[in-house]
């Protein structure tokens, strides 16, 4: 059976593009304005939907999204905010996952974790720290559920490894674009060609790249190689700066505008 | 020595490798150069020079006879780690790690610490062997620490003090993370204690287990038995598991681990992760995690920054799982109580960390009475803590 989320990837390679997918915490920046944000997304243009799952210990990610997440959880966000933020952008029918750290996953429970994925329309999960030697009951979770298991992957995965990842990976392998946390940066890694090109000599499965990408011109450079460009920090960080939150959705569906032409222009 | 179920890095259920796989790489670099290392004459050799011309190992064992009369008279031996070079055993430990930094060719270690005491260590250790050394440190403590932060800077170290969360230990882990994953060919994270990815809760213990050894040693030659029972402090539970490993295999031996209660366990406000967590997920190793419902980390509590903690290194969740090791809560008070003791019975300041140990020494004593011997690590010395100690007792300054 096919998720959504493959599903999206088939028709943006008939396309000839890549697919944007856009990335907003849960309870960001309040419960309700996150839903409004999704809204955003949707009006702007983009293929498909990461909701975070706002952690007290986020490793993985930068100053931009680490004040989001304090932002959330302060507002007392947990896993039923969730599972209604990733409801509400599946039933406007736009593909949908969930990105979190794995200790909230191992709390919820880790069959209940992805039986609610799936009863709430998502297509899958984004696990940045879930290493493949602890998945093993993530793995017949997800298989149960029919969802789809995303790892990320990096500059500095061994090529003995890399093809142990990917094969884990359902829906898309998520290239991790250099070596380093989420954020906002002048140019895209020089390096992200060359880990997607390494990628793909291991698996028949899309390629989406994030870290770093916050720009139509990012985004087109990106989908030049790749089959869906992620991008996070750049709709949180409008957001911010907006004077309110009205404003910050103007600007994050113009964002989300421009970036879903990008990745219209880049082959 | 392996006692224990150490497949794969896990002990039991816990440790195992929660990471970013961007760091995969590093770890089983450093994986492979300890495994290396620990067969390796010339860098035992090397490790065991440094020990004796710098550290000053073997370190001492005493005899704390008026601090036992309030012990129940128990013979109370205390391994005096507080008089290693930099005053604390953390100094065991990043000896070996930058030896092995070196053999790796990297050229920068980056350090978490909380009371400062591993900051001071790493600072040291780097100063020692021409490495730079940047030190991530929750601005909570620097300001709780600010002689540790000067030593640091004394010894050519960055203090880069954290912001981010509850600015504290955990939080500066955090930063330590991203900085390593950014800058992980060039830079070695010199954990400071028995928690973290695989093999660092392997690695530190082994680089601490001499003091487990040198005491089991020093106890049978001065009494001609095994102890009664062995007692250390836990924050991550590295001068726990360097005194306790060596025993683990004398099953007449008690392993004791004191956390810190803060102002009780009952009161939410404590740092007793064992006593008071449940096992979960918290810097890349499965233990036990002061964590709420959502699994989110709890923020922890205690007067001694050292043990200021939500997470505790996995062997200790798995010692304690099995019932091969008990741990007990020691509150704030009762600590500051044993510290006062110590100073007044023994001529002895020690660390307020190393001084819940001592206030289960009391408790353990009075419980099995003259007949014990109780070892108890001493694991640092008290002169970082003399402005805390002076205002909790109302000395001024």
């Amino acid at each position: 059976m096919s998720t959504p989320l493959d599903d999206l990837f088939v028709k943006v390679r008939s396309e000839n593009r890549a697919a944007l997918i856009a990335y907003i915490p849960a309870g960001f920046p309040t419960i309700e304005g996150c839903k409004k944000v999704i809204q955003a997304f949707v009006e702007g243009g983009v293929d498909a939907i990461e909701i975070g799952f706002p952690y007290s210990d986020p490793v993985m990610d930068g100053p931009t999204i680490q004040a989001a997440a304090d932002q959330s959880l302060s507002q007392g966000t947990n896993a039923a905010d969730v599972f209604a933020a990733l409801k509400v952008a599946t039933d406007s029918g736009v593909p949908a996952v969930v990105m979190t750290y794995w200790n909230p996953i191992e709390k919820y429970g880790v069959e209940k974790f992805a039986q609610s994925i799936a009863a709430n329309g998502g297509s899958g999960v984004i696990t940045p720290d879930l290493t493949i030697e602890e998945s093993t009951g993530w793995k017949s979770a997800v298989e149960k559920n029919e969802i789809n298991p995303i790892y990320v992957v990096a500059p500095s995965t061994s090529a003995q490894r890399l093809p142990q990842v990917t094969s884990r990976c359902g829906g898309f392998v998520y290239a991790a674009s250099l070596m380093g946390v989420t954020g906002t940066r002048a140019a895209v890694s020089s390096g992200a060609p060359d880990l997607v090109a390494r990628i793909r000599e291991t698996t028949e499965l899309p390629v989406a790249v994030g870290l770093g990408v916050s720009t139509r011109e990012q985004a087109k450079g990106v989908a030049g190689y790749a089959d869906g460009v992620i991008v996070g920090s750049a709709f949180i960080k409008a957001m911010q700066d907006a004077p309110n939150e009205a404003e910050g959705l103007k600007s994050v569906k113009e964002l989300a505008q421009q970036l879903s032409l990008g990745v219209r222009e880049g082959r | 020595m392996t006692t224990l179920d150490e497949i794969a890095g896990h002990f039991g259920q816990y440790g195992g490798r929660f990471v970013p796989e961007a760091l995969i790489g590093a770890l089983e670099e450093l994986d492979a150069a300890r495994i290396k290392a620990q067969t390796d004459p010339t860098f035992i050799a090397e490790l065991a020079e440094l020990h004796r011309t710098y550290t000053g190992r073997p370190s001492i064992l005493t005899e704390a006879k008026r601090f036992a009369e309030h012990a129940g008279g128990a013979q109370i031996l205390l391994k005096r780690e507080d008089l290693n070079h930099t005053g604390s055993h953390k100094i065991n430990n990043v000896l070996g790690q930058a030896l092995l930094t070196k053999r790796m060719g990297k050229k920068r270690i980056i350090a978490e610490t909380g009371a400062g005491q591993h900051g001071v260590a790493s600072a040291t250790a780097a100063a020692l062997m021409g490495l730079e050394c940047v030190v991530y440190m929750g601005e909570e403590d620097t300001k709780r620490q600010a002689l540790n932060v000067a030593r640091m800077k004394l010894l050519g170290a960055e203090v880069i003090p954290v912001t981010s969360g509850s600015r504290t230990l955990k939080d500066a882990i955090n930063e330590a993370m991203r900085d390593w994953v950014t800058n992980v060919e060039t830079t070695h994270y010199m954990l400071g204690t028995v928690a973290g990815p695989h093999p660092f809760p392997s690695m530190v213990r082994d680089f601490h287990k001499i003091i487990g050894e040198e005491s089991r040693e020093q106890v049978l030659a001065l009494t001609g038995k095994l102890p009664t029972a062995v007692l250390a402090c836990v924050g991550g539970g590295s001068n726990a598991i360097g005194i306790f490993h060596r025993f683990i295999s004398d099953p007449e031996v008690r392993l004791i681990g004191l956390e810190a209660a803060g102002d009780g366990v009952e009161t939410g406000r404590h740092a007793a992760t064992i006593t008071g967590g449940t096992p979960g997920v918290l810097h890349g190793n499965r233990t036990y995690v002061l964590q709420d419902e959502n699994g989110q980390t709890i923020e922890s509590h205690s007067i001694s920054a050292g043990l200021d903690y939500p997470g505790v290194g996995p062997e200790h969740a798995y010692l304690h799982d099995i019932g091969r090791a008990e741990y007990r809560a020691i509150t704030d008070a009762q600590a500051m109580h044993a510290f006062a003791l110590l100073c007044k019975t023994e001529g002895i300041i020690p660390a307020i960390e190393t001084a819940h140990a001592l206030a289960g020494a009391l408790q353990i004593g009075n419980e099995l009475g003259p007949d014990a011997i109780l070892l108890i690590n001493l694991s640092g010395r008290g002169d970082k803590d003399v402005h805390t100690a002076a205002q909790y007792f109302g000395i001024p300054l």
